[in-house]
């Protein structure tokens, strides 16, 4: 009782800190960003003391998964090797594709459609660096015990293994696509300020809050097969909700709601404000790729620890 | 000596619903008819089973007598419906040899891959290589994909990664039948090494005689309880007199 008592306590003062922080930075000033601040501080606080007492005695936690990180480490580089067995390229794949991919886009947007941003090409590929990271995580992840099956009925290894080998395993791609993203700002001659130093800030965001989704979706997929298909599905509608290939500024006003809720939304934004337009964001926009990021993790933990020991007799 | 394993009043419950509900759609649907009905099967009722350090200890028993559920309960893989299970020491389980092989994958990546499926390093497992191989016989094929290997050639890579690092319990279930006997007398020789290691071993096997062979105490289930618990050759005794009158 008294240690729930004391993270509510927490929790509000850390809500008064994000009042008081939104009141000290006057040129974000408006009721608005504090309330924003204020609730995002208090879900920040909250997710992280609640994993701490819900993770009570993390030590055997630790153990077991620092027992196991050769088992993540051996996983990730068979998933690279059997990605890029029998190609002539390999590895370069990971850097070439994005590259191709990025031309084709570049040919029909910019030049058919006639999309009027500066340098497009670079927009198009650091919003899809974000986003694809995030679909080939959660999508990969989504069938990862499913397809673990001969491993889980046979050794003992803590099954979240498998849908965190799945994130690592797209995190890993996702740092080769970034050496694309720098080789096309070289060829452009874009000017990159030093506020691009930030561009981790919302990789690990995104790499946070895509471990939590990872690891609600593998576990409800478990049960119920009907996710696969339809995450596919909803996967393309996210990518079209989120501004990945058109400008934001299409967006018409009484649409932009929509992207409140949009947890990509602050990734993508975020990371093109540090790399393409050298403007450290707002503490709001800070603290809504914390929370999201933080919520969804703390959900996916408590899901799937629930269901976990319920696997074996559904795969 | 102290309890190495130790099993409180363990059952395990399966709920075996007569049709698969896959899809959220027929899930509420039956939620809605109140269809959701299943159908208990205790696999097994309040096992109480403590084994001391170095014990070689077999389970026998008839198909379907809980023999697999008690191994995969104490190995961890599946969690008791109600009771503790406590096992203090490391578990190499051979529940199935080659559980975790990529099958397009070569040996030698395999043996890295299965080593940390059961917890040790890339460095350890590069110490152990060569004596993995030559245990295995599979020296001239060590970088040609297991999908090209015989099924033999599988147990025998598996097998000798499972018993290269000296494990505290080591659990053995019905793998012994993998080769050719010469193999087999190979396995059954380096388990007796490791008994004499002190390694605590569970062997389940249909065949009786190696039982009798391999172990100093044996614990007989039927239909998920325990109706018999002692040393080996009695208990192997009156099981074979068991199985000689059922079958008449």
């Amino acid at each position: 009782m008294n240690k729930n008592k004391l993270s509510l306590i927490l929790c509000l003062l850390a809500g008064c800190g994000g009042l008081a922080a939104g009141y000290f930075i006057p040129e974000n000033f408006s009721i608005e960003n504090l309330i924003i601040g204020a609730l995002g501080a208090v879900i920040i606080v909250g997710t992280l003391l609640f994993l701490l007492l819900y993770l009570k005695d993390m030590k055997p936690t630790i153990e077991v998964f620092m027992k196991y990180r050769y088992l993540l480490s051996n996983l990730i580089t068979r998933d690279l090797k059997v990605k890029y067995r029998r190609s002539f390229l390999g590895f370069m794949w990971s850097i070439l594709n994005p590259l191709l991919m990025a031309l084709v886009i570049n040919a029909v947007f910019s030049r058919v459609f006639k999309f009027q941003v500066d340098y497009f090409i670079v927009y198009y590929l650091t919003g899809s660096l974000i986003f694809n990271f995030m679909s080939e995580a959660t999508s990969g992840s989504l069938t990862s015990v499913i397809e673990a099956s001969s491993l889980i009925k046979k050794v003992y290894i803590p099954k979240y293994i498998f849908p965190f080998e799945k994130c690592m395993f797209a995190f890993v791609n996702m740092l080769f696509s970034t050496v694309a993203v720098i080789v096309v700002i070289l060829i452009v001659r874009m000017p990159v300020s030093l506020t691009a130093l930030l561009f981790f800030y919302p990789m690990i965001c995104v790499f946070v809050f895509s471990t939590g989704l990872s690891l609600i979706l593998s576990s409800v997929n478990v049960f119920f097969r009907d996710i696969g298909h339809l995450y596919s599905v909803w996967t393309v509608a996210w990518m079209y909700l989120t501004p990945v290939i058109y400008p934001a500024e299409v967006i018409p006003d009484n649409l932009m709601f929509i992207m409140q809720f949009n947890p990509m939304y602050y990734y993508v934004t975020y990371f093109r404000n540090v790399v393409m337009y050298a403007t450290v964001p707002s503490l709001n926009m800070h603290l809504m790729c914390a929370v999201f990021a933080l919520f969804f993790l703390g959900l996916g933990i408590v899901l799937f620890k629930k269901q976990q020991d319920k696997f074996i007799l559904y795969i | 000596m102290a309890n190495i394993i130790e099993l409180k009043d363990v059952s395990m419950r399966f709920n075996m619903s007569k049709e698969r509900v896959d899809s959220i759609k027929e899930y509420l649907i039956r939620l809605a008819k109140h269809q959701l009905q299943f159908e208990e099967f205790w696999a097994l009722k309040n096992i109480n089973l403590s084994i001391e350090k170095g014990d070689v200890v077999g389970l026998v028993g008839l198909n379907g007598s809980g023999k697999s559920t008690t191994l995969k309960v104490i190995s961890g893989i599946l969690r008791p419906t109600t009771g503790t299970v406590s096992v203090s020491g490391s578990i190499s389980p051979l529940i199935e040899l080659g559980a975790g092989f990529d099958y397009d994958l070569s040996a030698r990546e395999n043996v890295f891959l299965n080593g940390s499926v059961l917890g040790f390093s890339r460095q350890t497992m590069e110490e152990k290589m060569d004596d993995i191989i030559d245990f295995a016989e599979l020296r001239d094929f060590m970088d040609v994909a297991i999908k090209n290997y015989s099924s033999g050639m599988v147990a025998r890579l598996g097998f000798s990664i499972a018993t290269i690092t000296h494990p505290d319990i080591l659990i053995v279930d019905e793998i012994l039948s993998v080769g050719d006997f010469l193999f087999q007398q190979k396995c059954e020789k380096r388990i007796s090494d490791m008994m004499s290691g002190g390694t605590t071993v569970i062997i389940v096997s249909h065949s009786i005689e190696q039982i009798e062979r391999l172990c100093n105490r044996v614990v007989w289930l039927d239909k998920g309880t325990i109706i018999m618990d002692g040393p080996a050759n009695e208990i192997c005794e009156i099981y074979k007199n068991e199985a000689g009158k059922a079958q008449g």
